[in-house]
């Protein structure tokens, strides 16, 4: 074999094996977290653990119900995207329809660079501006509660919110506009019944990342939600969200023991559910670049 | 001329940037006659008809000077509404761009937001339309499937048929034919000759046979200019001038 046949080969190894890796890690992390989050749920009970209403893990006995983490995780989701959902799918609308060319060239930088500050930052700024602001217009006893973590994540979700709906509206051909304007129909119409439901599922995608975006994130909660293992009633309460039980506990939990492995069973969950969205993100955007007639 | 003009332009100006893409631009076009305008690509002829539904104004960095006359009205005036223009002047563009709706929705969409509401109405009239733009045989039986599972050719009927349903009094053909096989073709020129009956065309298209055998009056555009417009028969038969008699008979373009 020719010298340049031989350096070829290796090139084309050296490729498939860095395209390959992400699978090894991806496979990797999913072994590892079935391995050590498995054993709690024969100690336990699936039942027990999933739908088990108090998380004392350090009491004796211990009891391991992962039930307020997880109504912590959707709570402040649920809030987070009441917040990126108006912020990014407006911004976008704007950004697309109504900035002239120079507001954009400003404002899309800045939108994205909210997407590169540190989320120590965010929760830092969530502690000292957010926390004494909502605990005195809502006399509460903290402000560090659900609200809180749910508007400080809400603005960390909309640069993700925001760019993929901008994306998806300039990816609608400008003939379903023209088309639109060329039987009588203004600005708001072509908008609301042609643009917007051919963009549809491009913004529901970036609707959903956005929401996977702040079910994972750890830090910013550890440091705003408040932390309280509870099962929360209103925004006002504090909350303890998985990642934010992950992130404290993980450091105080004994290596093997029954309440390390239930925070492997946290992660476990945590990750099947960031990863069933991102299944139904990517199944929404392909049925989308089907629709406008891009390649599937 | 011999009857009535629909709409005129008058000493018409147009720039992208700074390239002028048409230069002094004068024409009428006639109530109930199919008007077609000629010349090679880039020569500003899909601009120009572009201006008879104030559509280029949806364009960034674009300037317009001189007049264009509906029914003798000015419609550029400020007085006037686009949108009411476009009521009155549909378009059907060069490539089928039908909504990613259902057929039904691709036609009633047009009297939707002009305000109508009567269910009944609407089916009605969404029916007669696809009936004019013959259609209707191909597709009464699958109303509610997306318009994109139909081929280019009956696309492009459904897009004639969505402009019928606005009872506009005069349609712009902006090269309606470049995407079709000749049988589609065929079809749209036969739809065209029908449908002059009760409008009044225009169509631009870069297929002399095909501006030979549906039109009236014929433009030839060079550039920007309008280099001659008369009866079609006169254009290919005796054009007066030089560069139509060249292009007419391919020796460019």
């Amino acid at each position: 074999m020719s010298y340049s046949r031989i350096k070829e080969k290796i090139y084309k190894w050296i490729f498939t094996i860095l395209a390959f890796s992400s699978l090894f890690f991806l496979v990797g992390i999913v072994i590892v977290l079935f391995k050590e989050g498995i054993p709690i749920f024969k100690e336990v009970g699936f039942l027990k653990f999933m739908l088990g209403r108090k998380w004392y893990p350090t009491h004796t006995p211990p009891e391991f119900g992962v039930m307020p983490l997880i109504l912590g995780s959707i709570w402040v989701t649920i809030g987070a995207s009441l917040v990126c959902i108006p912020l990014g799918v407006g911004s976008a609308l704007y950004l697309n329809e109504i900035a002239t060319f120079r507001q954009r060239q400003f404002l899309k930088p800045v939108i994205e660079l909210l997407a590169s500050i540190p989320s120590v930052v965010y929760g830092f700024f969530g502690l000292v501006v957010v926390t004494p602001f909502l605990q005195k217009l809502f006399n509460l006893p903290t402000g560090l509660t659900a609200l809180n973590a749910s508007l400080i994540l809400g603005v960390m979700a909309t640069p993700t919110v925001c760019s993929i709906s901008e994306d998806a509206l300039s990816y609608v051909p400008r003939s379903f506009r023209e088309a639109s304007f060329a039987v009588g129909a203004n600005r708001w119409q072509t908008l609301t019944q042609v643009v917007i439901p051919a963009a549809g599922s491009g913004i529901s995608t970036g609707i959903i990342l956005g929401m996977s975006r702040a079910i994972g994130e750890t830090m910013t909660v550890l440091m705003v939600a408040g932390g309280a293992a509870v099962i929360p009633h209103t925004f006002l309460e504090p909350v303890r969200p998985m990642t934010s039980a992950i992130a404290a506990e993980m450091g105080e939990a004994p290596m093997g023991g029954s309440h390390y492995h239930a925070l492997f069973a946290i992660a476990l969950i945590l990750f099947l559910i960031t990863f069933l969205f991102n299944i139904i993100a990517e199944v929404i955007s392909r049925r989308f670049r089907v629709k406008l007639g891009l390649s599937g | 001329m011999d009857n009535k003009i629909k709409m005129q332009a008058r000493k018409v100006d147009f720039f992208y940037g700074k390239t002028q893409a048409l230069k002094d631009v004068n024409i009428d076009i006639h109530t109930n006659k199919v008007t077609a305008m000629i010349g090679p690509s880039g020569c500003g002829k899909s601009t120009f008809i572009r201006l008879f539904n104030r559509m280029n104004e949806l364009l960034p960095h674009t300037s317009f000077s001189g007049e264009i006359f509906l029914d003798g009205m000015e419609i550029n005036r400020s007085s006037v509404d686009a949108v009411d223009i476009r009521r009155r002047v549909g378009m059907v563009f060069q490539k089928p761009n039908p909504f990613p709706k259902s057929i039904f929705e691709n036609i009633s969409y047009g009297l939707r937001v002009n305000g109508i509401k009567d269910r009944g109405f609407i089916e009605q009239r969404v029916e007669d339309s696809l009936r004019k733009a013959v259609i209707w045989d191909e597709v009464k039986d699958r109303l509610n499937d997306s318009a994109l599972r139909l081929s280019g050719g009956q696309q492009q009927r459904l897009c004639i048929a969505r402009c019928l349903a606005v009872e506009n009094e005069v349609i712009l053909f902006d090269e309606p034919c470049a995407s079709l096989d000749p049988i589609s073709t065929a079809k749209i020129e036969e739809l065209i000759l029908e449908l002059k009956k009760d409008y009044s065309i225009v169509i631009v298209t870069h297929n002399m046979q095909q501006a030979a055998r549906v039109s009236d009056y014929t433009g030839f555009f060079l550039l920007g200019e309008l280099i001659e417009f008369g009866k079609t028969q006169d254009i290919f038969t005796a054009p007066r001038d030089k560069k139509t008699e060249d292009y007419i008979t391919g020796r460019f373009g």
